[in-house]
């Protein structure tokens, strides 16, 4: 049996020679590329956001996921990478992603219809290249309109941006994308922080909303799954893991910007 | 000082085959190696005004009517364009200028060309002759190139010689003996003087004795006697470089379909860029206008409708803008495909025509460390087909107004940078994003001591557990639709009765959520502007 085995691999190489090099080989884990994604906490929780892969950031409403993405945009942009936003129900707000640090003139904004834009420009833009971030916001598309994506146009979007320096993102209510996504982080909200001028908050100080402004909002991110080796393992000085394990978990907070 | 001239044989027909399906495409002949005559005037008086040496073989005459020329067989009759001869003109003095800076536009079939200091860029006349034939071939032009150091000498010759003709200093009379004296272009009476003397050649008239010549037929035979020997002396009269690239193409049939108007674009786009590239320049736009078919219903109608008021013209025009300057015909071609397919002509076209804004070729010089970016041709093409697909008010880059008023921004044109802000992004807290409900959404509001303490919208219904507000703005009093605006932002707890709650709409139904909301007092009724996400 053993022989056979032999005999037939050999002759397998044999055949495919001048083709593949070692078809029975393993591929080696390709080192991935990876940057920040413009949260701290994020950063040490899942390394951050890879290069040449789909991540998905899956949330309930009010979880954090649009404050995520804007804190990528202001990293990526800052940069001087062209990003683009395809946004899925045209709720991107430009005033919210200025005070948020994202350079508008860096960002290309596909405002669509429904979900059948959302993929064919997700097409398109995988093809045109050179983007340093391409950002897919199905938040507010309903989840069993999402669910119905066929899997292989999740797997089309991550052929399409493997083997490139684009980072692509994709925000949903609930995780879609399954094997295609090289890091999938589920958010979920705290309750919200607020802050007032009065010395002593009287009892029902919410009787006075006038003297309380909203600060913010814990987020708290879970990595629900992830494929990412860090290229610098020196990054983790106090040698948490070079890669996070799934179910890990960070917290971070927002913060509110006055207009 | 040596001078080139480029002389077009055939020029009106030239004109024309440069327009026309190219043989390798269709497998026919090209056109200009068929018989072709050309006919020009007012129907049904319509007479022979060019040939192809083909029709000349086969017996075709200048001044044929149309029905005359009509009776020979393997003759096709073709009306004479001028729209056509303008762009071959062009196209040539385009040619002249990509060689040498000093051009003098002679004739629509001639121009001459100062040579002098070109032996450095192209080496020796020889080789200057054969560039500018070559060029020419790429233009759709076959030409005749003269190079002597006589001005008039190399006119004469280009008009009287095929192909290429070197004439050494000094052998202007010999080399110039053998044409005929009509290159000479005489007038009438001293062509026929000459013919009645037996003087045929240049070689002939050049011999006749020149006082004599003088006395019989005054200054014009003494012109005519230097011209003959290639001692005539005048200077290069320069022409101005134009900037107009514009290439025409009038249509025997209306064209409806995009297939076959895309095929016809795609040759027009292949010499305009041909030309731009003579003169190292790119197109920083291009102009489409197609004039249309006027249906004779609508004509009709029209007239009955009201007799004095004009026709309106059936004019359709489209500007593609660049954001860089290009010259890639088959880009250009497919920019303009997506944008008629987005905006299709309304009537079938009749008559094509493209014009180019001509600017400097864009240079890109690449830096080590700077990030990559979309490649400028391939991004046009993308936001092209994005155009196509979400419409051209819903893709672009945002731009924040000047205006307190909500919300307000406009969509610009994508154009992204690649320098990088000089001192980095500072690190900042990831601030609270909103998302912005358009249009808002109107919502119920109970209010509890003038604050607001329960909302539904949207099936859903909450209870407010904490607010802040009420943040009054207004503005635009002076524009008819000026704002004025309570806002809140609010904590709220959402209620679910079990019978409606799933697991489905558990998903997509937040159990607690921040809103902001706000009072229109304009249209006295309470909005939901977005929310914190």
């Amino acid at each position: 049996m053993a022989q056979n085995l032999a005999a037939l691999r050999a002759k397998v190489e044999f055949d495919l020679r001048g083709r593949a090099s070692a078809p029975f080989d393993y591929r080696g884990h390709k080192l991935i590329e990876i940057v920040s994604s413009g949260i701290p906490e994020i950063d040490f929780l899942a390394g951050g956001l890879p290069r040449g892969g789909l991540t998905e950031i899956c949330g309930p409403p009010c979880s954090g996921r649009t404050s995520f993405l804007l804190s990528a945009l202001a990293s990526r942009t800052a940069h001087a990478e062209a990003c683009v936003l395809i946004d899925g129900s045209d709720n991107f707000d430009p005033h919210s992603a200025a005070a948020a640090g994202v350079e508008l003139k860096q960002l290309l904004w596909v405002r669509c219809r429904n979900i059948e834009q959302v993929l064919r420009a997700t097409d398109l833009l995988l093809q045109g290249r050179g983007f340093g971030l391409i950002a897919v916001d199905l938040s507010d598309i309903p989840a069993e309109t999402v669910r119905h994506v066929p899997l292989n146009a999740w797997f089309r979007f991550r052929r399409g941006v493997e083997d490139t320096p684009t980072i692509l993102v994709v925000l949903n209510q609930e995780p879609n994308a399954k094997t295609c996504a090289s890091l999938v982080l589920r958010l979920g909200s705290e309750p919200a922080r607020w802050s007032t001028t009065m010395e002593t908050p009287a009892a029902g100080s919410f009787a006075y909303p006038f003297a309380w402004l909203l600060d913010g909002f814990d987020v708290r991110a879970e990595v629900l799954r992830s494929r990412i080796q860090p290229v610098a393992a020196a990054r983790f000085h106090n040698g948490i893991g070079a890669a996070c394990a799934d179910g890990d978990t960070g917290i971070f907070e927002t913060k509110a910007i006055g207009e | 000082m040596a001078f080139a001239s480029i002389h077009v044989p055939d020029f009106s027909v030239q004109s024309i085959a440069r327009a026309e399906v190219r043989a390798d495409v269709c497998g026919e002949p090209a056109l200009r190696n068929r018989a072709i005559a050309l006919v020009d005037g007012n129907p049904p008086i319509e007479k022979v005004v060019a040939t192809s040496e083909g029709a000349a073989r086969a017996g075709i005459q200048l001044g044929m009517t149309k029905s005359q020329a009509e009776q020979f067989r393997g003759v096709e009759i073709r009306s004479r364009s001028r729209a056509q001869e303008r762009a071959a003109h062009a196209a040539l003095l385009d040619l002249g200028w990509s060689v040498s800076p000093r051009v003098e536009d002679t004739a629509p079939d001639t121009i001459v060309l100062d040579l002098a200091g070109l032996a450095s860029l192209f080496g020796s006349t020889e080789n200057v002759a054969n560039q500018l034939a070559r060029r020419a071939a790429g233009l759709g032009l076959l030409v005749n190139v003269a190079v002597s150091s006589n001005l008039e000498a190399t006119i004469h010759a280009a008009r009287g010689f095929p192909g290429i003709t070197l004439i050494p200093t000094g052998k202007e009379t010999v080399r110039l003996g053998r044409l005929p004296v009509g290159v000479l272009s005489p007038s009438v009476e001293t062509i026929e003087t000459l013919e009645r003397w037996g003087v045929r050649t240049c070689g002939a008239l050049s011999a006749l004795p020149l006082l004599q010549l003088s006395e019989r037929l005054g200054q014009e035979g003494v012109r005519l006697h230097e011209l003959a020997r290639g001692a005539s002396l005048r200077s290069l009269v320069l022409a101005e470089p134009s900037i107009c690239f514009e290439e025409e193409m009038p249509l025997d049939y209306a064209v409806a379909e995009l297939e076959p108007l895309a095929f016809l674009l795609g040759r027009l786009l292949d010499q305009l860029c041909a030309r731009l590239a003579a003169r190292s320049l790119a197109a920083g736009a291009i102009r489409v206008r197609f004039d249309l078919e006027r249906s004779p219903e609508k004509h009709s109608r029209s007239l009955d409708d009201n007799p004095h008021s004009k026709p309106t013209p059936g004019i359709y025009e489209k500007v593609l803008s660049l954001p860089v300057p290009m010259r890639d015909s088959k880009m250009l071609l497919r920019l303009l495909r997506l944008q008629l397919q987005a905006n299709p002509p309304p009537a079938p076209i009749v008559k094509i025509t493209i014009a180019a804004d001509s600017a400097r070729q864009r240079v890109a010089q690449g830096g080590l460390f700077l990030p990559d970016s979309p490649d400028p041709e391939k991004l046009e093409l993308t936001i092209a087909r994005l155009t196509n697909l979400v419409g051209d008010s819903n893709i672009g880059s945002p731009e924040l107004v000047d205006t307190h008023r909500p919300g307000e921004f406009r969509m610009s044109r994508f154009i992204p940078s690649r320098d990088e802000s000089p001192l980095g992004r500072k690190s900042r807290e990831a601030a609270t994003a909103f998302r912005a409900f358009r249009p808002s959404l109107p919502v119920k509001v109970e209010l509890r001591d003038g604050h607001p303490a329960r909302i539904s919208f949207r099936g859903m219904r909450g209870q407010v557990i904490a607010a802040s507000g009420p943040w009054r703005t207004s503005g635009d009093w002076w524009r008819e639709d000026p704002w004025q605006h309570d806002e809140w932002d609010l904590e709220v707890q959402f209620l679910f009765s079990p019978a409606i709650r799933t697991e489905r709409t558990a998903a997509s139904c937040p159990q607690r959520g921040l809103y902001r909301i706000y009072y229109d007092a304009i249209r006295r009724n309470w909005f939901v502007r977005g929310i914190y996400d």
